[in-house]
């Protein structure tokens, strides 16, 4: 139509499509809410946000700090994960057998998946990126101290590292060694620290200086 | 604070949250921005989390697929028994999203 038809609700033109029932729905209930003064556009964004990206690795962390804590939990997790994830009330659905290997003075655990990607989504989200990478897949296996080095981890020669290969059938977690400077602190704080990247076997969990000296 | 609350994260059973590979899915906007509501309202105490979940698990047990559509809905019941919003609010502020009479953007 060259003859442009405007009527009393031209100014919204640029948007034709009108909303589907539900969303308009939700977008009243926001736009009300929003009124009421109970939230704002920026802080629903901000949820949304949180839980797309980080809810994988929280089952890992928390695992993680528990097992810092409880001895007994420490147990249950290299005996039995599946078990000890459905005991903090986490589900664990998946087939796949599911292994937490432990750092220890001396050890160094890390994992890979030489093969494509295999990973332990279930209780740390999805890989990064380089954790697909072909170069991480190879040289993780032929090189570890040299790719943890550049991954931001030095390891002293005499700390030995063990890296497993994990498959379709078999994932793989590591349980970092619970830092120096974190005595009296809750599971709260401990599985804050403790991030993907520490339980891949990449990194360590780092204790924030302020803690430390405060 | 971007703190992630287990008991949302671990939604069991029917009311388990969509996802694949571990990692949340929303398949619309609109999906997002329900899931966004809820959770901002709980972490702002309007709300005890379980009085939406169970809520959501009446939604789903409606029989209705759209997961998210039962989300909203549990949502409203919610906040309209609570008196946050009402019914008829909703439905007239919907409309206008509808008529286009306000912008329907995401």
């Amino acid at each position: 139509m060259t003859d442009q038809h405007h009527d009393h609700d031209d100014e919204h033109n640029h948007h034709p499509e009108a909303p589907s029932d539900v969303a308009a729905r939700t977008l009243a209930l926001e736009s009300l809410l929003i009124e009421k003064g109970l939230l704002t556009s920026e802080e629903v964004d901000r949820v949304i946000s949180a839980y797309e990206h980080d809810i994988g690795p929280m089952i890992g962390a928390h695992l993680v700090a528990r097992a810092w804590l409880e001895p007994d939990f420490r147990e249950l997790l290299l005996a039995d994960a599946p078990a000890a994830v459905r005991e903090r009330g986490y589900e664990y659905r998946a087939e796949t057998r599911l292994v937490v290997v432990a750092n220890q003075p001396g050890i160094h655990n890390m994992i890979v998946c030489t093969l494509c990607s295999c990973y332990p989504w279930m209780v740390i989200g999805l890989p990064p990126t380089w954790y697909k990478s072909a170069p991480y897949r190879s040289r993780a296996v032929s090189e570890p101290r040299l790719v943890l080095l550049e991954l931001g981890l030095e390891l002293p020669d005499e700390v030995e590292i063990i890296v497993w290969d994990s498959s379709a059938e078999l994932r793989y977690m590591v349980l970092p060694e619970r830092p120096d400077g974190t005595e009296g602190w809750t599971e709260e704080e401990l599985a804050a620290i403790v991030t993907r990247d520490c339980m891949i076997g990449v990194a360590r969990p780092q204790v924030p200086r302020m803690a430390v000296t405060g | 604070m971007n703190e992630i609350d287990p008991a949302i994260a671990t939604l069991d059973g029917k009311a388990a949250l969509p996802r694949k590979n571990g990692e949340l899915v929303f398949q619309a906007p609109r999906e997002g921005r329900a899931f966004g509501l809820a959770v901002a309202l709980n972490e702002k105490r309007a709300y005890p989390w379980n009085e939406f979940r169970v809520q959501l698990v009446t939604e789903i047990a409606g029989g209705n697929p759209d997961y998210y559509e039962n989300w909203l809905g549990a949502l409203e019941t919610v906040l309209i028994n609570r008196r946050i919003v009402t019914e008829d609010g909703i439905r007239r502020r919907a409309s206008e999203y509808r008529a286009l009479k306000r912008d329907p953007v995401f």
